[in-house]
């Protein structure tokens, strides 16, 4: 039985979050989340953390935009995120790019889009 | 390539001499070897167009400052250049201080200072509301005042320029020769030759002097911090206030500046290196110690900026202005500490006589000189209609770049484009304040950058603050 | 017509909402210093967006594209690449542009709505040389994030608010190394999650009680000298620190920029430095409305959109009714409050109203108190409370239906 203090990412607010875990890394308890969304961060974060990012993508075609903000459709695992970048740095979208455009699919097979974040019309 | 006349230094001093001379019918250079003119103590000083009673009577200094601020707001109407008779007040705090005053007026008669007089107390209130409760008198002297000392010069250089005088830029004199009659100065891979030499740079004048083996004089780098103040708080100050010198020291200064900002420094002190522009850590809480004797009130929590310029201090303390013993045609025009902004204007007309005394042509005055600029379109300080007809001339004058000084784009386009023209952020600041406001720059630098890459033809991360490797950006993240 | 100043999300959800409250689409026009709407949003391209508002997180883009989306399919007209240079006390409104020149608009109502500028170095007593690479947060994520040039490779950031957390992140991510994140004060100003999702995941450390006193470099920036402070927030002589970076980013505060404000003599508030408005967020100028960043500095834009639409509220029945005569009690910070927004509250009072607030400090387990002139009729419990996070405190009608003019509302930070 280990005791761990996270901070809940999950929402502005930053719930702390005292955490206990098993031998198996198991959560056991979890106490000051202000929701449930606090007690399902904990065992993720636990057992296999995973982060969002963002990032941009280099546009094709533009006149005046080099560059179009793109995110992760969800969470990535964390251990991945410098292996995602590099598809993300080597990647390009021809103009129009539409919010919700998928910019990668299925990044390093791991179930997750990139998608762009912005218009570029033209 | 060959000149008549080289002037090494593109400072205030370098660029009025250059405007004086470019009247003659001589081929003329300034040689400086930043990447911009104007970069060093010209930037960074009071901006104080001294009355004259400081100097000793008699002395280079005392005859240069009273004649150059007696010339000095016509200069500056010439040029377009920001000029306020705000008058000046040596402040006393006691009876010592009163002592030094009545010695600085009796001095400021001997030397020729005009409208110059000692005035009391409630007088002094009344035309400086914020000052110390413990001031008891000031020497007032009404027609001194303040200038924007880089606007001068930058004008003065275009000036010059208009009247043919070439500028070459980051050209760092490494050698000078005399060799058929013939000075040879050389960067180390160009070679510029000249008839004749006038050393105007500054706190390295002395280095320049002993490449023709003249080591009569040495500069000794006397930097000084200064911090800048919000416009908001402009009313603090009216005049520029300086206190009685004692022997602690000759105080600071609080002084408007002709933009309505306050400034307030400097500090003084013999550094070992010529470009110590560094703020020294607690440095700014001195000064603003020093200065609330004067003003109390100094709302610190104000500033905007601070900064440090290099006095050219020799042990002489007077100015050197005079061919070199070494060479009649090598002129020195060196030592120009305080109040050499001031005085320059009658240096430049002093300058000119020795040219005229030593050069080896004949001079001959040109009929098309034009000792005036054109005036820059400012549309900060124009009129509502005549905004409207300047951006029906020319659209860019409608966009605004920077909101703090509300420079707009067809300004700093025109600064680039001057004959000695901005090509950096710094430069492009100093001729059209976009970027000396209250944000320093945060919203419009990378604006700026942008106008200075479409017309210098540059990829944009090649643009720099300040020249050489002072770049903002580096490479595309994509 | 009702002048918006200002296309981010502030003036976006005001204009909406004034149209919502009956005002016609020609009858309002939004002015914008961008070349395009969305403000300071558009570089924000980092997610924790719209959680209250939308109730899912989004990207500051998303977040002002459903906005802008909104506006595209009315006829509100938004004058983009365009400053407003002047508002007068009458509400006449100058502005200029490259293709309108010189533009003057009599207003019914304004909405003041231009958001925060960074504190710059200049305002910070940091000795040492002057040169590139000392840059505020938001012109790097500027550059990094809507021109797409790194401002640097090896950084130091000085502030832990939010942006210069987010901005250590998207340093890193791009390829550059983040060494340090001073904090001159005890605790972090930046929300907590940002702290473990931006520095800790990337081994950034946060040093708190620490600034930088000096900064090196003839051209560009060589290195910074770090110091930890005392109490007094004073550099403690023999804790200095060099570290060799090319680049010092700072986030050391936003200023709400009210410079067209004052001229129209609208009052500020010495601890917002926003105007101080009532309720509606109408300024002491009569018809001159304020809301968001200019009002006072948000860390949640969906607070920002709350408060406009408040704002677009207050426009819109101004312009109904603008001979009406308010009578005011007014909001005074109590204990461990800093400020609270709006300053006054117009009598009676029909609705339930949303207080905010922050606090001078960080403070576990509290009660908060609401006062009416000394009377508490309302107290909530705080598990956490700090100055980085504003709070709000919703009052219902039927607490408040009483109060008459001149009354003292005061909210206090207590013990529980």
């Amino acid at each position: 039985m280990e005791k761990k203090e996270l901070t809940c990412v999950v929402c502005p607010f930053g719930c702390l979050l005292e955490v206990e875990v098993d031998d198996n890394n198991d959560v056991t308890s979890v106490k000051g989340n202000t929701c449930n969304r606090g007690v399902k961060y904990a065992q993720t974060e636990i057992k296999d953390p995973r982060r969002n990012i963002c990032s941009t993508v280099k546009v094709t075609g533009s006149k005046d935009t080099y560059i179009v903000p793109v995110k992760t459709s969800s969470e990535i695992p964390k251990d991945k995120i410098f292996d995602c970048m590099e598809q993300i740095n080597n990647a390009t979208i021809p103009v129009p790019v539409h919010i919700g455009d998928i910019v990668i699919k299925n990044i390093l097979d791991t179930g997750v889009d990139i998608l762009a974040t912005n218009n570029v019309l033209e | 390539m060959d000149f008549d006349i080289a002037i090494i230094g593109g400072g205030v001093i370098g660029n009025m001499i250059a405007r004086q001379l470019s009247a003659y019918d001589q081929k003329i250079v300034v040689l400086e070897k930043n990447n911009d003119i104007s970069m060093e103590t010209t930037k960074a000083n009071s901006g104080i167009v001294h009355a004259g009673y400081d100097a000793k009577e008699g002395s280079m200094k005392a005859k240069m400052n009273v004649l150059g601020a007696s010339l000095m707001e016509e200069a500056c109407k010439k040029l377009h250049v920001p000029y306020r008779k705000t008058g000046t007040l040596v402040v006393a705090f006691d009876s010592d201080d009163e002592q030094v005053i009545k010695e600085l007026y009796q001095r400021g008669i001997k030397n020729g200072v005009p409208n110059m007089r000692i005035i009391e107390k409630d007088e002094l209130r009344e035309i400086e509301p914020q000052i110390s409760e413990k001031a008891t008198m000031a020497l007032y002297c009404k027609d001194a005042g303040i200038v924007s000392p880089y606007e001068l010069s930058d004008a003065a250089a275009d000036c010059a320029a208009n009247n043919g005088v070439k500028y070459i830029r980051n050209f760092e004199v490494k050698s000078i020769d005399f060799q058929n009659n013939k000075f040879t100065i050389s960067n180390g891979t160009d070679n510029i030759i000249a008839d004749t030499v006038i050393n105007a740079a500054g706190v390295n004048s002395d280095d320049i002097a002993k490449m023709i083996g003249d080591d009569s004089f040495s500069i000794i780098p006397r930097p000084g911090e200064y911090g800048l103040l919000d416009k908001s708080v402009g009313y603090i100050v009216n005049q520029v206030l300086f206190m009685a010198p004692t022997k602690m020291g000759k105080g600071v200064l609080v002084a408007p500046t002709t933009h309505g900002n306050v400034i307030v420094g400097p500090s003084s002190y013999d550094a070992e290196e010529k470009d110590a522009y560094g703020i020294r850590r607690g440095e700014l809480s001195n000064v603003f110690k020093l200065a609330s004797k004067s003003v109390p009130s100094l709302p610190v929590n104000q500033m905007i900026t601070s900064f440090a310029g290099v006095r050219a201090h020799n042990e002489s303390d007077d100015f050197i202005i005079a061919p070199s013993e070494k060479n009649n045609r090598f002129i020195n025009v060196a030592g120009i500490a305080s109040p050499g902004l001031a005085s320059s204007p009658a240096i430049a007309q002093y300058v000119e006589e020795l040219v005229l005394k030593n050069h080896n042509k004949e001079l001959v005055k040109k009929d098309n000189y034009d000792d005036s600029l054109p005036a820059p379109v400012r549309i900060n300080s124009m009129s509502s209609d005549e905004k409207k007809r300047a951006i029906a001339k020319n659209s860019a004058y409608g966009r605004i770049i920077c909101r703090c000084e509300t420079v707009t784009e067809g300004e700093i386009r025109d600064s680039i484009n001057r004959p000695v023209g901005a090509v950096d952020i710094d430069g492009v600041k100093r001729r059209t304040r976009s970027g000396m406001g209250r944000c320093q720059g945060g919203f419009c630098s990378s604006k700026v950058m942008s106008i200075l890459a479409d017309e210098l033809n540059k990829p944009i991360n090649e643009i720099t603050k300040f020249g050489r490797d002072s770049k903002i950006i580096y490479e595309r993240t994509k | 017509m009702l002048v918006i100043i200002g296309a981010g999300p502030a003036g976006m959800a005001a204009a909406l909402k004034a149209r919502e409250e009956g005002i016609p689409d020609k009858e309002i026009i939004i002015i914008e210093r961008a070349k395009s709407p969305g403000g300071i949003l558009e570089q924000c391209i980092h997610t924790g967006f719209g959680l209250h508002y939308f109730k899912e997180e989004i990207s500051g883009p998303e977040y002002a594209a459903r906005f802008i989306e909104e506006l595209e399919k009315t006829d509100i007209e938004i004058l983009c690449d365009t400053m407003v240079t002047q508002i007068t006390p009458s509400r006449k409104v100058t502005a200029m542009s490259k293709e309108k020149g010189l533009i003057e608009i009599q207003a019914d109502a304004i909405i003041l709505a231009m958001g925060c500028r960074e504190r710059p170095r200049g305002a910070l007593d940091i000795a040492g040389t002057r040169p590139a690479g000392v840059m505020t947060a938001g012109t790097a994520q500027q550059f990094i994030n809507i021109e797409g040039y790194m401002p640097g490779h090896t950084c130091v950031i000085l502030g832990s608010g939010d942006i210069g957390l987010i901005m250590a992140r998207r340093m890193t991510l791009e390829g550059a190394k983040v060494k340090k994140v001073c904090e001159l004060l005890p605790f972090s100003g930046g929300l907590k999650r940002n702290i473990v999702q931006c520095l800790d995941d990337y081994n950034i450390p946060l040093e708190l009680s620490t600034t930088v006193v000096e900064v090196h470099g003839k051209d560009r920036l060589t290195g910074v000298t770090t110091a930890k402070v005392d109490e007094n927030l004073k550099p403690i002589p023999g804790t200095e620190e060099y570290i060799e970076c090319d680049t010092l980013l700072l986030s050391v505060g936003l200023i709400p920029e009210n410079e067209v404000s004052k001229f129209a003599g609208v009052q500020l508030d010495p601890k917002t430095k926003g105007p101080i408005v009532d309720d509606m967020r109408e300024t002491s100028v009569k018809g001159i409305f304020a809301c968001g960043n200019v009002l006072q500095v948000h860390d949640l834009v969906d607070f920002v959109t709350m408060e406009s639409q408040i704002a677009g509220k207050g426009a819109a029945e101004f312009i109904k009714n603008k001979d009406r005569e308010k009578a005011y009690a007014t909001t005074v910070p109590g204990d461990r409050v800093n400020y609270i927004v709006p300053q006054k509250v117009t009598v009676p009072v029909k609705e339930n109203l949303n207080f905010y607030f922050r606090v001078k400090n960080e403070y576990k387990n509290k009660k908060i108190g609401f006062y009416i002139n000394g009377e508490k009729v309302y107290e909530k419990k705080e598990r956490k409370l700090a100055p980085g996070e504003m709070n709000n405190l919703l009052i219902k009608q039927e607490v408040l239906k009483g109060l008459k003019e001149n009354d003292e509302i005061t909210i206090s930070v207590e013990e529980a």
